[in-house]
C-alpha cells in the first residue's frame, strides 16, 4: 500500500501529472503539493493553484540500492531533491539521465514517468520524474 | 511547574528476539523498573507508552490499554504515543508534564517496538512512514534515502567525508562493547564500513542502525515527593522540550541543520540555566551516521560543519571532550523506534548513577538525550541531573 488507494491516486492527478500546487498571493510563496493555510500568513495568506515550473537544479541526490518494496525492477534508482526555477522544492526521482551527469547544481526537466507497480492486481501510478537536460 | 525526577529504570536486551513477543518485552522492561523504584504497582498513578508501528509491525494497536493490562496496572489511565521514532521521547516528556502540572506524583513510561516479524522490505515501508507518505515514499524515498540526501549536503558545504562519517559508526560500535543490553558486541574498522555496500549512497550497510525488538521503561516521581519516600540514587529531570518541523524533507530551511533539534536543545538550555559546554556525556539519534554529526552540531557541541571532522579526530569518543552515545547509539546497541527514546533516557540515569560499567562516563554529572521523529520533523530534548548535586 504504500502507493495509496485508488481515490488518492485519482486525487493527486492533477498534482502528480501537471504538477499543479499552489501560490500565496500575500507572501509571494509557492508551495507544493497545494496547502490549505499559508505558513507564513496563516489567515491573512491568499491561495491560489499554481503549476510549478517544468525546469529546476539538483541541491542533493542519491543512488538507493535498495528500496522499499514496489522498486525492486528499477533498483538501483536516483532520488533527488530540485529546486524548481521558483524556489519551490520538491523530492523525485531523476531518470534518463548518464549517472556522471547527475550531480549537484545539473539543471534539469520534468518527465512523465510509471512510478511503480507495487502489486500486481492493483493500479499502476504514473507522475513526474526529472531528466538532465 | 512542579520538578520531576526518575526513580527507577528497566530495559530489555536490545535485539532480535526471535523467542520473547512484544508484550513479553514491554512486560519485562516495566516489570524491571516498578522493581527498581522500590514502590508497588499501586503507587503508578498514569501510564504512557512510545510506539510507533506496531499496527504494520504485529498487527496491534490499542498500545496503551495492552500495557497496563500486562503490568497489571488496570484500572489507571494509560496512553499510547507515537511521534515516529521519537515516540519513546515523546512519551517520556507527556508523563514528565503530567507531573510538572500537578496532576500526578507517580507516572510509568514505557517504550517498546517488535521489528522482526516482518521482512526487510515491509519494514522499510513501515519506517517510510515517518516522512511523508505521499511526496517522498511513493517516489521510492526509504529512510535511507533521506538521510543519504542530508549526507550529500553536508559533504559538498562543509568537506564531510564518507570517512568522517564511518568514524562514527566505529566509535558506536566500541562504545557497544561496554554495554550487555547492545544489540552488536562487535567492534568495526573504518574499512569495513566503507566496504560495506551502498544502502544509498553516500551511506552504506554499517552507516545504519539496525532493526530490532526491545523496551525500556521509567518509574517518574515529583521531586519533593521523591525525597519524601527516601528513594536513594533519584535523577532529576532538569530540562525538557519539544520541536516540530516540517514532515518533509522539502519543506526544511536548511538540509545540513534540524531547526527542531536546535529549538528543543535552546528551550531545554535555558529551562536548566545551563549551555552546551557544561554537557558531559549525551545519547543522540544516530540513526545513521550523519544523523549524529549533524546533531552533535545542532546540540551546540561543535560549530556547524565541524561536526564530522570532530568525529574522526576522536573527540566525540567515551571520555574524550564530550563522550557521545557512550551505550553504543541507535547504530550499535540497536533502534527499536518507540523504544529508543526511553532507552535513551535509562542510559542517561545509569550513567549518572555511575552504573554504566565497561562504558562508564567519569565524573557525569549533567547528562542529555536527543531523540528525533523521522528525517527531524519532531525532536525531543531532555537534561538530567543527580538529585541532591
Amino acid at each position: 500500500m504504500s502507493n495509496g488507494s485508488l481515490p488518492l491516486l485519482w486525487r493527486k492527478f492533477p498534482e502528480r501529472y501537471l504538477l499543479l500546487g499552489n501560490k500565496c498571493e500575500n507572501c509571494g510563496t509557492s508551495f507544493f503539493p497545494a496547502r490549505k493555510v499559508c505558513p507564513n500568513c496563516r489567515r491573512k495568506g491568499k491561495l491560489v493553484a499554481e503549476e510549478m515550473p517544468k525546469n529546476g537544479t539538483i541541491t542533493t541526490f542519491t543512488e538507493v540500492f535498495s528500496g522499499p518494496a514496489g522498486f525492486e525492477y528499477e533498483t538501483p534508482y536516483f532520488i533527488a531533491i530540485i529546486e524548481l526555477d521558483n524556489k519551490t522544492k520538491i523530492l523525485t526521482q531523476i531518470v534518463d539521465s548518464k549517472k556522471e551527469k547527475i550531480k549537484i547544481g545539473a539543471k534539469v526537466k520534468k518527465v512523465f514517468r510509471k512510478i511503480s507497480d507495487i502489486d500486481p492486481e492493483g493500479p499502476i501510478t504514473y507522475g513526474y520524474k526529472f531528466k538532465v537536460i | 511547574m512542579k520538578s520531576v525526577s526518575i526513580i527507577g529504570v528497566g530495559i530489555t536486551r536490545f535485539a532480535e528476539h526471535w523467542q520473547e513477543s512484544f508484550r513479553e518485552l514491554i512486560a519485562k522492561a516495566g516489570i524491571m523498573a516498578i522493581q527498581d523504584s522500590g514502590l508497588a504497582g499501586n503507587d503508578i498513578e498514569a501510564a504512557y507508552g512510545g510506539c510507533m508501528a506496531s499496527g504494520r509491525f504485529i498487527a496491534q494497536e490499542h498500545i496503551g490499554a495492552l500495557i497496563a493490562d500486562e503490568l497489571g496496572l488496570n484500572p489507571i489511565p494509560s496512553t499510547r504515543l507515537e511521534a515516529a521514532c521519537a515516540s519513546g521521547g515523546v512519551a517520556l516528556r507527556t508523563a514528565y508534564l503530567s507531573i510538572a502540572s500537578g496532576a500526578y506524583n507517580v507516572v510509568a513510561v514505557g517504550g517498546v517496538e517488535k521489528m522482526t516479524e516482518v521482512s526487510t522490505e515491509e519494514a522499510a515501508i513501515a519506517l517510510g512512514g515517518a516522512g511523508d507518505q505521499e511526496t517522498e515514499l511513493f517516489h521510492g524515498a526509504s529512510f535511507p534515502a533521506l538521510y543519504a540526501l542530508m549526507a550529500r549536503k553536508h559533504m559538498q558545504e562543509f568537506g564531510t567525508t564518507e570517512e568522517q562519517l564511518a568514524s562514527v559508526a566505529v566509535k558506536n560500535h566500541k562504545n557497544a562493547m561496554g554495554n550487555p543490553n547492545a544489540q552488536f558486541h562487535r567492534e568495526i574498522s573504518v574499512e569495513n564500513v566503507m566496504n560495506s555496500g551502498y544502502i544509498a549512497s553516500p551511506l552504506k550497510l554499517l552507516d545504519c542502525s539496525p532493526i530490532t525488538d526491545g523496551a525500556a521503561a521509567l518509574i517518574l516521581c515529583e521531586t519533593e515527593k521523591a525525597k519524601e519516600l527516601g528513594i536513594k540514587d533519584a535523577i532529576e529531570i532538569v530540562g525538557s522540550a519539544q520541536a516540530s518541523d516540517s514532515l518533509a524533507l522539502t519543506g526544511r530551511e536548511s538540509l545540513t541543520q534540524m531547526d527542531a533539534t536546535t529549538t528543543a536543545v535552546g528551550q531545554a538550555y535555558k529551562q536548566a540555566g545551563v549551555s552546551a559546554k557544561d554537557v558531559d556525556f549525551a545519547e543522540v539519534h544516530d540513526c545513521f551516521t550523519i544523523a549524529e554529526v549533524i546533531a552533535t552540531e545542532d546540540l551546540g557541541f561543535f560549530k556547524k560543519g565541524e561536526g564530522g571532522k570532530a568525529a574522526e579526530e576522536g573527540r566525540t569518543a567515551l571520555n574524550a571532550e564530550i563522550s557521545i552515545n557512550p551505550s553504543g547509539g541507535l547504530k550499535a546497541k540497536g533502534h527499536p523506534v518507540g523504544a529508543t527514546g526511553v532507552a535513551q533516557a535509562v542510559e542517561a540515569c545509569m550513567q549518572l548513577q555511575d552504573k554504566a560499567d565497561g562504558r562508564q562516563v567519569k565524573n557525569a554529572e549533567l547528562g542529555l538525550t536527543h531523540n528525533v521523529g523521522g528525517s527531524g520533523a519532531t525532536a525531543v530534548v531532555h537534561l538530567y541531573r543527580r538529585l541532591g548535586q
